[in-house]
């Protein structure tokens, strides 16, 4: 009987959300094949690895090292195919985050074994069957993966984290290797405020060349503020033009992202920005053309001057929020 | 210093996608294919380490049909030296195929810097650069906007969630570009000329189909319809009373 075997995430001593969401993934997988749920932990000594089990590990692997405070691939990659290699696997998830971005493809590399990224569904028919956007999410494949094991990564929020509590045992595991071998991650720069970040935050504030200037960024900024959990985020011609940092940008040759609440100010819509936002729950539009193509896909849209428009809205979220 | 950069052809990110007649790919009709935009900073960045070493060598290598030929003369139109097409008519979705016969083609080529584009914007797999340092046994830093190399050793940045690892190695390595590493040139008349004329091999391989079989692509659902609650800053307050109570999000 094969089972499943998730990666897990840690930051600061803390597990991530997407961990939860991964093992979500993983936990509903493993009763289609009708296995196991396995998980890999690696972190610093002060990562809790308590309370795994509620969200359907049977196993927890943890390999808790005061060198392991970053992100180390040569260790997080050796930990990985040593146990892989030890037990019966069908699958290997993780998030697609940067880490699993990065670490998946070192991990399919070295077990030579399939690989699918940034998947938004997982079955079981027949094989391993999931759901890849493409093209920036202007196409949709379905795949089934033969061969096993196999690595996936997931999209993150995407699988709404849910308790299914199992032992979540955990068993401690020595690293085996030295962590930086081939890389060392030796330090990691927080940003200057305290910002969230666009593939993270529930709320999306995001703004275009409808500001006109970049000095006019500041009324996006007011209106995340004023939500408390919002993001900034930035078109693709308002990157180019150096009026916003890349990590902002929302789009194809950007972050592809699916909040909760997506604001749109100014973004008259291209294709490749229409292809980065589109999977948010709902999508909010305020631009002065009616015909603009961002209302096509917007729930709820404002024709009308923003500099009028946006300056009202954060004053109203602001008295809701209490921001 | 020897640079080889890894370049794919992709449909332009303005192009509309219409699935083909077998439901199980594009319809290529009416696409512009350009040049990967994450390949190009890859290139870039090859061409300032190659003019600020003063000497050295920059290879492009690209993988697909005989029309990615043209994907490679727009990357020696940059300013890179000489191109390589492993050329096959089939491109499995697993990128494990296409890494390993990059890496074939690398291992021996005495390259002291591998670069790629973090991602190709068709399929989207975010992996190929890195298999290929995992497949060569060598360092590799994905998605890199900052990058110092001195001695044989580097150091890279990348965005990570909320900031950015600060990542050291020793060359030879894979890295793979992130949007902001550097502004790629536009190639010059004279480049483009000269491009013509610079060496490209043709060598056919054969991609290891992977275990990924295709069952079908499709659009993705269209979103439901929505409304204009209203023109100007009056409309706020319905916009508002909408996201509490009906969409239930604030």
């Amino acid at each position: 009987m094969a089972n499943i075997l998730v990666v897990l995430e840690q930051r600061d001593g803390t597990l991530k959300r997407v961990s939860h969401e991964v093992l979500t993934a993983g936990r509903e997988l493993a009763d289609s094949v009708g296995g196991e749920l396995h998980a890999v932990v690696l972190g610093p000594e002060s990562l809790s690895t308590d309370g795994l089990g509620v969200y359907g590990a049977d196993k927890v692997f943890a390999t808790l090292d005061a060198r392991l405070e970053l992100y180390q691939p040569s260790a997080y990659l050796a930990t990985v195919a040593a146990r892989v290699n030890e037990g019966d696997y069908d699958a290997v998830l993780l998030g697609a985050t940067a880490l699993g971005k990065d670490l998946g493809p070192r991990v399919a590399a070295r077990l030579l074994c399939p690989f699918a990224s940034d998947v938004t569904a997982i079955a079981h028919d027949d094989g391993i069957v999931v759901s890849r956007p493409v093209y920036a999410g202007k196409a949709v494949y379905r795949l089934r993966i033969s061969g096993t094991p196999c690595v996936i990564t997931v999209r993150p929020n995407n699988f709404a984290p849910a308790e299914s509590p199992r032992a979540g045992a955990v068993e401690r595991v020595a690293l085996s290797r030295d962590p930086v071998a081939n890389e060392r991650t030796v330090r990691v720069k927080e940003p200057d405020s305290a910002a969230l970040d666009v593939s993270e935050a529930p709320v999306v504030v995001s703004g275009g060349r409808g500001l006109r200037e970049p000095e006019n960024f500041t009324l996006i900024e007011d209106l995340a503020a004023a939500f408390g959990n919002a993001a900034v985020g930035a078109s693709r011609a308002v990157v180019d033009a150096g009026w916003r940092p890349h990590s902002e940008q929302v789009g194809q040759t950007g972050k592809t992202i699916s909040p909760s609440l997506y604001v749109a100010v100014g973004i008259s819509g291209a294709i490749q920005h229409l292809a980065g936002m589109r999977t948010a729950k709902v999508i909010v539009a305020i631009n002065r053309d009616k015909d603009a193509p961002i209302f096509k896909v917007a729930d709820y849209g404002i024709v009308g001057d923003l500099f009028e428009i946006v300056p009202r809205l954060t004053e109203e979220i602001r008295k809701i929020r209490g921001n | 210093m020897k640079i080889a950069v890894c370049v794919k052809r992709v449909p332009d990110s303005e192009a509309r996608i219409k699935i083909g007649a077998d439901g199980k790919g594009i319809d290529e009709s009416g696409i512009k294919f350009i040049l990967n935009p994450y390949d190009e900073y890859a290139v870039e960045q090859a061409l300032k380490l190659k003019e600020a070493a003063g000497d050295g060598e920059v290879v492009v290598v690209s993988l697909g049909t005989a029309a990615v030929q043209e994907t490679i003369r727009a990357a020696l139109a940059m300013g890179v030296d000489r191109g390589i097409l492993l050329e096959t008519d089939a491109q499995p979705l697993d990128p494990l195929g296409a890494a390993q016969a990059l890496a074939a083609e690398l291992r021996d080529g005495g390259f002291d810097l591998i670069l790629c584009g973090k991602v190709a914007i068709d399929d989207y797999a975010h992996a190929t650069g890195t298999m290929v340092a995992e497949l060569l046994g060598i360092p590799s830093v994905s998605a890199i906007t900052h990058l110092q190399l001195a001695d044989g050793q580097g150091t890279a940045e990348r965005e990570i969630e909320g900031g950015v690892e600060v990542v050291e190695f020793t060359l030879p390595a894979v890295l793979t570009a992130e949007k902001g590493l550097n502004e790629p040139r536009y190639p010059a008349l004279k480049g483009i000329m000269m491009a013509k004329k610079k060496p490209l091999d043709v060598k056919p391989v054969e991609l290891d189909p992977g275990g990924i079989e295709v069952l079908d692509l499709v659009l993705p659902p269209a979103r439901q319809e929505g409304r204009i609650v209203g023109e100007g800053a009056d409309a706020v307050p319905a916009l508002v009373e909408a996201l509490q109570s009906e969409a239930k999000v604030l």
